[in-house]
């Protein structure tokens, strides 16, 4: 579906419901609107079921913007999507632990397990990013293993340090920058997700790996404990 | 080479351009300047670039001593501008010469004021834009402080004499009426809930800032419930659980999940971004195809437009 929502956007919705084959047939559809090369695009905003549009105004009108989108669209829903196995694997070292994570602890009891085993579960399934924003560079990645997911907490934090690892319902994060927060914090990740040379490190679409580290693995790679 | 030294840089004050094109797909927000019209008649009035950066000035309190001569352009908010204690008018071409005190009192009547200097303002860019979008906390990017230099990119170019007409002049009076295009969730809020929406009167809220504008008013009833994030047009109009519209600008998220009865026009928006608290807002339906042709009448004017001699007046090309 196809429709204007503003002067200079026009929004694509893929489906429904999140799946998670959507990430990747959404990032092959940014991949073949790029390719068309349309002098009027701006921006292509991927988001988990929905794909916003924005485009040059002067140069022309919602009609125009439709009637060039709506083929690339359609040859995509009827092709399926070969984007799965180009996508791109990303891996993220993670140091779980009571000092960078403050809310393991909780979120272990909650679930009716103990920490090493919610640090197997987080880290054993292979997610995907559904979608980018909140902040320059925080990618949101599903799905979360049921038993570990948690809502967000009711007052947020004000200050969450960046690199911090946390859990919002079934969806999974890293905080690139510090930054006021309101998700269950379980550890901390050294690499830099933002940088303002190479932009975001992840995209939707990206497949991403967790890997537990160690403290001395953590501070050996640029981690840093403040909390 | 000639500069403005900035003795006072008023409450919060940054440079501007039209914004970053092309990096929200970063979580990047947009940023460039929140009153599009008076931006654009800063740069107009001095024949810079139409994406040139400004000064953005929010509530004035602005003073800045001259270092050489220079040329510069104020436009936006009602308020008093002085040169070394002489009044001087807005919405025209001002010179300045060296050692010249430009004061700019605290606005009463709107929000935002635009200094263009000739050639543009000098700063770093980054990500194509030479904007600063505070929340993000980027290295470098910050509201302008004391002592702190504004630059013209090209140093020593003059127009002639020139002042906005004044029937082109925005209208910035206390009660905004403000455009709707139904869109996103429109057809998901009840009929009542709309009609309510675009027939209330609504005051903008002191929690208003380069994100957002909140609006409080009647709240909508019973608006639908949240929706899977998608991404985030300029103007869109959030309804979140309270039912109290909230106006989305230039350093709002590029992805949100409230549900959204349609979007404000652009150059609406830049109506909005001029009122303090407490100021009127309506809701007016409006249709897509009259808002994207006065966008483009906008622009086009910019372009293909050029002063007469007297500097009175704008010809189309």
């Amino acid at each position: 579906m196809i429709e204007p929502v503003s002067e200079d956007t026009i929004l694509i919705t893929l489906a429904p419901a999140i799946d998670d084959t959507l990430p990747a047939r959404i990032a092959s559809l940014v991949d073949s609107i790029r390719r068309a090369g349309f002098h009027w695009l701006v921006d292509m905003v991927p988001s988990y079921t929905t794909l916003m549009v924005v485009y040059d105004p002067v140069l022309v009108d919602f009609r125009q913007v439709t009637d060039k989108l709506r083929p690339i669209v359609h040859r995509l829903s009827t092709q399926g999507h070969t984007a799965e196995l180009k996508s791109r694997l990303v891996e993220l070292p993670v140091y779980y632990s009571a000092e960078t994570g403050p809310d393991l602890q909780w979120l272990a009891t909650e679930s009716g397990l103990d920490c090493e085993e919610v640090i197997r579960r987080h880290s054993s399934v292979e997610y995907r990013v559904h979608a980018l924003g909140f902040a320059p560079g925080f990618a949101f990645m599903g799905q979360v293993d049921p038993s570990i997911a948690a809502p967000r907490k009711t007052t947020p934090r004000k200050q969450v340090p960046a690199g911090s690892v946390g859990i919002a319902n079934r969806q999974t994060a890293v905080y690139p920058q510090v930054s006021p927060g309101g998700w269950q914090l379980i550890g901390r990740c050294p690499t830099r997700l933002f940088d303002s040379t190479n932009l975001s490190l992840l995209k939707v679409g990206d497949r991403v790996r967790i890997t537990p580290i160690s403290r001395e693995a953590f501070l050996a790679a640029g981690g840093e404990l403040m909390p | 080479m000639s500069w403005l030294e900035v003795i006072h840089p008023g409450v919060q004050s940054t440079v501007q351009d039209s914004g970053r094109r092309g990096y929200r797909h970063h979580g990047l927000a947009a940023g460039g300047a929140l009153d599009l019209i008076s931006f654009t008649w800063a740069n107009k009035l001095l024949d810079n670039p139409r994406h040139a950066a400004c000064l953005e000035i929010m509530l004035g309190g602005f003073r800045a001593i001259a270092q050489g001569s220079l040329q510069i352009a104020i436009t936006g908010a009602r308020t008093s501008v002085t040169v070394n204690g002489e009044p001087v008018e807005l919405w025209r071409t001002l010179n300045l010469d060296d050692g010249d005190e430009l004061t700019i009192s605290h606005s009463v009547h709107n929000r935002l004021i635009y200094l263009a200097v000739a050639g543009g303002l000098d700063s770093p860019e980054q990500f194509g834009s030479r904007t600063v979008v505070v929340r993000e906390k980027l290295e470098g990017r910050g509201p302008l402080k004391t002592v702190d230099k504004l630059v013209p990119r090209e140093p020593q170019r003059k127009v002639p004499s020139r002042e906005v007409p004044a029937h082109q002049r925005p209208d910035f009076s206390s009660e905004v009426v403000i455009g709707l295009i139904p869109g996103y969730q429109y057809s998901q809020f009840q009929r009542t809930d709309i009609l309510r929406l675009t027939t209330s009167n609504y005051t903008v809220s002191d929690q208003s800032d380069r994100m957002g504008f909140r609006l409080q008013g009647p709240a909508l009833d019973c608006p639908p419930p949240g929706i899977i994030s998608e991404g985030i047009a300029h103007g869109s109009v959030q309804i979140p659980g309270d039912g109290q519209p909230i106006v989305l600008l230039n350093d709002g998220q590029t992805i949100g999940g409230y549900p959204k009865p349609g979007v404000v026009p652009i150059l609406d928006c830049s109506r909005l971004a001029q009122q303090l608290p407490g100021g009127r807002v309506r809701f007016e339906l409006c249709d897509l195809a009259t808002a994207q042709n006065q966008r483009r009448l906008f622009e086009l004017h910019y372009q293909n437009t050029r002063w007469c001699q007297n500097g009175q007046a704008l010809e189309w090309l």
